[in-house]
């Protein structure tokens, strides 16, 4: 019914939902407990932060979990270079995630003021060093990463973990701190309410500022970053193999999609307009559309990112030529058709009862609903 | 070629951390099904003590839940991670389950776990009900789906090598999915865990019941677990994974090796209760052999051989030989030469291309391979003999003695007279046997599965990323820091919410917050 060229779009597109999935609903997750030490004074106060996410951040989280699963079953090359080339970087971002399931479900199973300052402080970590390390890796994929792959398609990975370290892509890690802290502020506005709600307004004003000011940054940093692109013809609907084209790199490529289709200027102009909208929302106190605008904020800075990028996944830094693209890195057509039909039965569905739960548990997390139910609230 | 210090130190991390997760998940799969079975008995009976016993239990499942969620993580990430050459060698295949599993059963018990601990308020008792169900419905599909990726690792069904990928691409989903070596693991793990969780809410009601305390509350406990249990316990029995073993050559060779059945026998084989197995010597001193059990647990019938170790090695060297043809047509194709003689040739022998594969262990020109090296190869596709067999016999004692425990405590909980000491120690004292059944079930299955990842198709050693030993170094002891940690704490918890018992509930009426006469008139 599709042919191989569409589904390999479909399915940059499907990871895409997926991760924008992850980023509006985890976000604001991580963004909260990036938040918690500078928001909650007392221990009651970060109780409220915690729980106006405790009951739904692990469904949150799934969209992260099955990203991962969703780029594995389409893109497997992408993800085992990706996983593989940064793994110390991964195995940290591993290591701060496990502290939240732990940090929700235990911080407050025991009255201890030094056991619940611990859980605390681990639970920023968990926000705060995966938003970190996801931007982080955004900008190195927007660099380039240094691997090869030899004739058995084995994985050859050249760098080092501190290269990952580079300003443009430490940037890129700061866009994604501040963004997602941002879009946790702009939740808990609407969450929370007294001394809480009026800081998240003050930090609103502030990341929303901090997140304009470096997409900014950014936006000007890559017209000079070398970009890559296809040179060779390459099939859309040939297998998979990414020993078999010419890339060439050189500075300002990455706007060559901007300069082909001018319509697509209008998605980090949205960035732009949302994050404003953010702030003006927010002052006049529509609380929930502050919050919806946010998301947008994001959404358009990650489209961004993918489609300066678009075809390619990974970009190789020095065998240029095994860069990973939508082309040439997919799996096969049976497996992205199976793959789309089990997507487009499942993902409304998921949304559908996701919303219902979302529904149920709205309503704000007061300071008397914790004390009130001091024993079963996280 | 990647040294075989990266490749030991990225099994040794494999095998640490999902045994680590595998501590959590069977009681998770349980004990969300007891949690839902007790809560329909609230909603059927309307007495809050099954309430209470619902949300009880239920603190001790979020407990254990937290970190199955937080190690669970690691799995995924580990495929890619240190495995970078199998994720894409069989990316194609293995990730679709995988991408399933996250759709289908991730969102559905993630989403609704939260509602189960925070939804007792805001939702009307049956609608309560039904989230506690779709959240022990959910673990349970998760399950369904990672078995059927470890199936396919077992048995790859379904699936064809592509030269010009370099990689397994699906020819037919459905195999995958009724796969049997899939099907007959699912529903052996899951009981697996059924057992366990049974197990779990029996031995600590059982500790209730010595100690006197809280004594409905305790009863009923041990009364729906012994029940559950015996169920459970009856089916990981009955319908042992060794009935999918007589699907695909590595299955039978595990079996065998599990077994140590040097030779094939005239059917129906007997089956080695107990001996001592010497691989050099390929014989087994002082065995107890019972006849025809073996040929009837592993055939379901009296007619077919199980093929003996001999006969498989004998096989291998054959299949070693075609592998090598297949190997060097490979090259040729790789490089070019695609002629149609070359793509016939190589589909002739391209099912052996991965015994092919294991000769790269000892030289890197596979296509011109000596006779010893051969051999080697051959030698070295065997399982080893003595630390399966007896991996599954303290598996199956294990399972024996739980049976013998559970059957004890329900005909007891049925005329009533489950308040016996002895009884009650033996359920208190049983507690660590399911979790030592599923972890040395765990290794059976999967040491067993060795040299390969993907039975046939890829050596492990192949399979490992090309990491420097530092970043395992690093990465190892970062994860036996942290998971021992966790662990402490964990069972810190546990412990401690177990000796509140019911009283952490704050309901005002168990153990630690009455006067023993109200206790006692609650009896």
């Amino acid at each position: 019914m599709f042919d191989y060229e569409t589904l390999r779009c479909i399915w940059w597109l499907f990871l895409g939902v997926l991760l924008i999935g992850f980023a509006v609903t985890g976000g604001f997750d991580l963004g909260t407990a990036i938040l918690l030490p500078f928001l909650g004074k007392t221990d009651t106060e970060r109780r409220v932060i915690i729980n106006s996410v405790g009951a739904t951040w692990e469904g949150n989280q799934v969209w992260f979990v099955t990203a991962g699963g969703a780029l594995f079953a389409a893109w497997p090359m992408a993800y085992a270079v990706a996983f593989s080339g940064f793994y110390l970087a991964l195995l940290l971002t591993l290591f701060a995630l496990m502290m939240r399931p732990l940090g929700f479900d235990y911080r407050s199973k025991l009255p201890s003021e030094k056991w619940r300052g611990n859980w605390d402080k681990a639970l920023f970590v968990g926000g705060f060093v995966p938003a970190l390390i996801f931007g982080v890796a955004f900008g190195n994929l927007l660099k380039g990463v240094p691997f090869h792959l030899d004739n058995d398609m084995r994985i050859f990975y050249d760098g080092s973990f501190w290269g990952l370290l580079n300003p443009f892509a430490l940037l890129s890690g700061l866009l994604s701190v501040s963004m997602l802290a941002l879009h946790g502020a702009t939740y808990l506005q609407v969450k929370t309410e007294g001394d809480i709600q009026q800081r998240c307004q003050k930090a609103v004003l502030i990341l929303a500022i901090v997140t304009l000011v470096i997409f900014a940054l950014a936006g000007f940093w890559i017209t000079h970053i070398e970009g890559y692109k296809i040179t060779s013809t390459l099939l859309h609907d040939a297998p998979s193999n990414p020993l078999n084209k010419v890339v060439e790199k050189s500075a300002g490529l990455w706007l060559a999609n901007y300069q082909q289709q001018p319509l697509l200027i209008v998605i980090p102009s949205l960035g732009f307009m949302m994050g404003v909208l953010t702030i003006l929302l927010s002052k006049q106190q529509y609380l929930k559309s502050a919050f919806i605008s946010s998301g947008l904020t994001i959404t358009a800075i990650i489209l961004t990112a993918g489609v300066s990028m678009f075809p390619f996944l990974i970009p190789a830094s020095q065998s240029i030529n095994h860069s990973l693209t939508v082309w040439d890195a997919s799996s096969s057509h049976t497996t992205l058709i199976i793959m789309f039909w089990v997507t487009v039965v499942f993902l409304p569905i998921i949304i559908v009862y996701t919303s219902w739960v979302f529904r149920v548990l709205s309503g704000k997390i007061t300071l008397a609903h914790i004390q009130n139910n001091d024993h079963t609230a996280y | 070629m990647i040294s075989e210090a990266v490749v030991d130190l990225s099994r040794w991390q494999f095998a640490a951390t999902s045994l680590y997760h595998f501590l959590f998940v069977p009681l998770t799969l349980g004990l969300s099904f007891l949690l839902a079975i007790m809560e329909s008995t609230y909603l059927m009976t309307g007495r809050e003590i099954y309430k209470d016993m619902t949300q009880f239990w239920g603190k001790l499942f979020g407990i254990n839940f937290a970190l199955g969620v937080a190690t669970g993580l690691t799995m995924e990430f580990e495929f890619g991670m240190n495995w970078s050459y199998f994720s894409h060698y069989v990316g194609d295949v293995f990730g679709a389950p995988l991408a399933i599993e996250g759709l289908m059963a991730f969102f559905l018990e993630a989403t609704f776990v939260g509602l189960f601990f925070f939804g007792w308020d805001k939702l009307p008792k049956w609608q309560h009900l039904i989230v506690t169900w779709l959240v022990a419905f959910g673990t349970n599909l998760s399950a369904l789906w990672i078995l059927v990726a470890n199936g396919w690792m077992q048995n790859p069904v379904g699936a064809e090598f592509n030269y010009e990928t370099m990689r397994m691409e699906v020819t037919h989903f459905s195999d995958l999915i009724f796969n049997p070596a899939a099907q007959v693991k699912f529903v052996h793990t899951v009981a697996a865990g059924y057992t366990t969780a049974a197990a779990f809410v029996l031995g600590i009601s059982a500790y209730y019941m010595l100690k006197g305390r809280d004594a409905a509350f305790a009863r009923r406990s041990y009364t729906i677990a012994a029940g559950f249990g015996l169920a459970a316990c009856l089916s990981v029995i009955v319908l042992g994974d060794e009935s999918g073993y007589t699907d695909g050559e590595v299955q039978k060779a595990k079996l065998a090796a599990i077994e140590a059945e040097w030779h094939t026998e005239p059917p129906p084989a007997s089956f080695t209760a107990i001996g001592f197995p010497d691989q050099d010597k390929m014989e087994t001193a002082y065995a107890i052999k019972i006849p025809w059990v073996l040929g009837l647990i592993g055939t379901r019938s009296i007619d077919e051989p199980i093929t003996g170790l001999t006969e498989i090695l004998e096989k291998n060297r054959v299949r070693v030989r075609e592998g090598m043809k297949a190997y060097g047509l490979l090259q040729k194709l790789r490089n070019g030469e695609k002629t149609p003689e070359h793509i016939a040739e190589f589909n002739r022998y391209k099912k052996d291309l991965g015994y092919g594969m294991l000769l790269k262990r000892y030289t890197e020109k596979v296509a011109d391979a000596t006779d010893a090296q051969i051999e080697l190869a051959a030698q070295y596709s065997m399982p080893r003999v003595v630390p399966l067999f007896w991996t599954f016999r303290i598996m199956v004692a294990c399972g024996f003695i739980m049976l013998g425990v559970f059957i004890w405590a329900m005909f007891a909980s049925s005329i009533r007279k489950c308040r016996q000491t002895t009884l009650l120690k033996w359920s208190f004292y049983m507690m660590p046997l399911p979790w030592i059944a599923c972890e040395t079930g765990w290794f059976v299955a999967e040491f067993g599965r060795q040299p390969w990842t993907i039975a046939e198709i890829l050596p492990t050693f192949l399979s490992a990323s090309s990491l420097s030993e530092w970043d395992l170094y690093i990465s190892l002891s970062g994860f036996i820091a942290l998971y021992t940690v966790f662990l402490v704490i964990e069972l810190f918890l546990m412990l401690k919410f177990i000796k509140l018992g019911p009283s952490s509930l704050h309901k005002g009426r168990y153990h630690f917050e009455i006067t023993e006469q109200q206790e006692v008139s609650h009896v």
